[in-house]
């Protein structure tokens, strides 16, 4: 009897918590949002706000001297677009109106490499690609981000709200498991940020180089002992819409340095 | 290809001691890691960094496997005269980075 009120007294208590657990537990508000910049150290943030000693700048100064070199006599980047592309980064991941598929800003420099040209796509992570990204990224510094998710774009962001959603990996997480409902807390020597992408191409202490988001997403999947997915599959493009989305407004900050 | 970051003020008064800041785009690969098959993953990394002012070194440093990545290195020198500063990397393998960057005292 003892027991069984025992049980009865767990049974209340749990029930208690569950509807103590406020239900915007599974989004997070706009009065919480925070960028990964606010889970650094001082010493991290230092680094970061440094006009100087900000290593991601080494890529952006990379990036800026290819955006106007022209490679095999081809026209280069700064011969179409010369006032730069101020505020363009933060509109992507977008739909791209001749092919109707999503493209990232790595697909579209691909896109601009290939079809206008006449170059050969760069590979994800080589230091090419990492430089043009990071420097196209860094006029947007600042800036939100501020992508469409309506129309064309509404499946993909659909389908990117699943990824974050679906537990895999041997520990059975989803992304929303940490991101959403533990940021803040405590893994091991690390606290749990939001999972924002605002950051990226960012400088990982960790990777001792600049990084792209896909890159930390394979880490992320990585890390829950899931199979990731390869360099510029479309799912992850898809991933990286619903983060841009779901940053709300968060101000773009690459190259930022994170862990 | 290395990418450079130099940051060594246009002018200074005579006499003023100047902060100079030297920032080199280099994997300084250790050689003690090792890859997901367990193979050791070569070292590579920069082993000599000098700096001289029209001809005079004026800092210079010996590196060895524990240096991050991308070093930075912050000195600092008593501007007397204008000139130039040289600045060079060397790699294990001889291989060298230059760039320079010019003072001017008034």
């Amino acid at each position: 009897m003892i027991r069984a009120s025992l049980l009865l007294c767990v049974f209340a208590i749990s029930a208690c918590q569950e509807a103590a657990q406020p239900s915007q537990q599974s989004a997070l508000t706009i009065e919480e949002i925070r960028s990964g910049y606010t889970f650094l150290t001082a010493e991290t943030q230092a680094l970061q706000d440094d006009p100087f000693a900000n290593p991601g700048l080494l890529w952006v100064d990379r990036g800026a001297e290819l955006f106007q070199s022209t490679i095999a006599g081809e026209a280069s980047c700064a011969s179409c677009h010369e006032e730069g592309l101020h505020g363009v980064a933060a509109t992507y991941p977008a739909v791209d109106e001749s092919s109707g598929v999503l493209l990232n800003l790595e697909g579209r420099i691909n896109q601009c490499r290939t079809q206008h040209q006449s170059l050969d796509a760069l590979a994800y992570e080589s230091e090419e690609l990492l430089a043009l990204t990071a420097y196209i990224f860094n006029q947007s510094h600042g800036l939100p981000a501020n992508v469409d998710i309506s129309g064309p774009a509404e499946a993909a962001y659909q389908r990117g709200y699943d990824y974050f959603q679906t537990r895999r990996g041997q520990f059975n997480l989803s992304c929303q498991h940490c991101h959403t409902e533990n940021w803040g807390k405590q893994l091991r020597g690390d606290t749990i940020s939001q999972g924002h992408g605002n950051g990226f191409p960012a400088y990982r202490l960790e990777w001792q180089s600049l990084g792209s988001l896909q890159r930390r997403l394979r880490d992320c999947d990585t890390g829950v002992r899931a199979e990731p997915l390869p360099f510029g599959d479309p799912r992850y493009i898809d991933v990286e819409l619903y983060l841009a989305a779901r940053s709300q407004g968060l101000a773009l900050e690459s190259p930022a340095v994170r862990r | 290809m290395a990418s450079i970051r130099l940051a060594v003020p246009k002018t200074a008064q005579s006499g003023d001691i100047i902060e100079i800041k030297a920032l080199i785009q280099h994997e300084m690969e250790s050689g003690f890691r090792r890859g997901s098959r367990g193979e050791v993953i070569p070292r590579d990394i920069i082993v000599r960094f000098e700096c001289s002012f029209e001809g005079v070194q004026i800092f210079a440093a010996d590196f060895h496997p524990a240096i991050a990545a991308n070093p930075l290195l912050t000195f600092h020198m008593r501007a007397e005269k204008s000139g130039r500063l040289l600045f060079e990397w060397t790699d294990q393998n001889g291989e060298t980075w230059r760039d320079s960057a010019d003072l001017e005292v008034i």
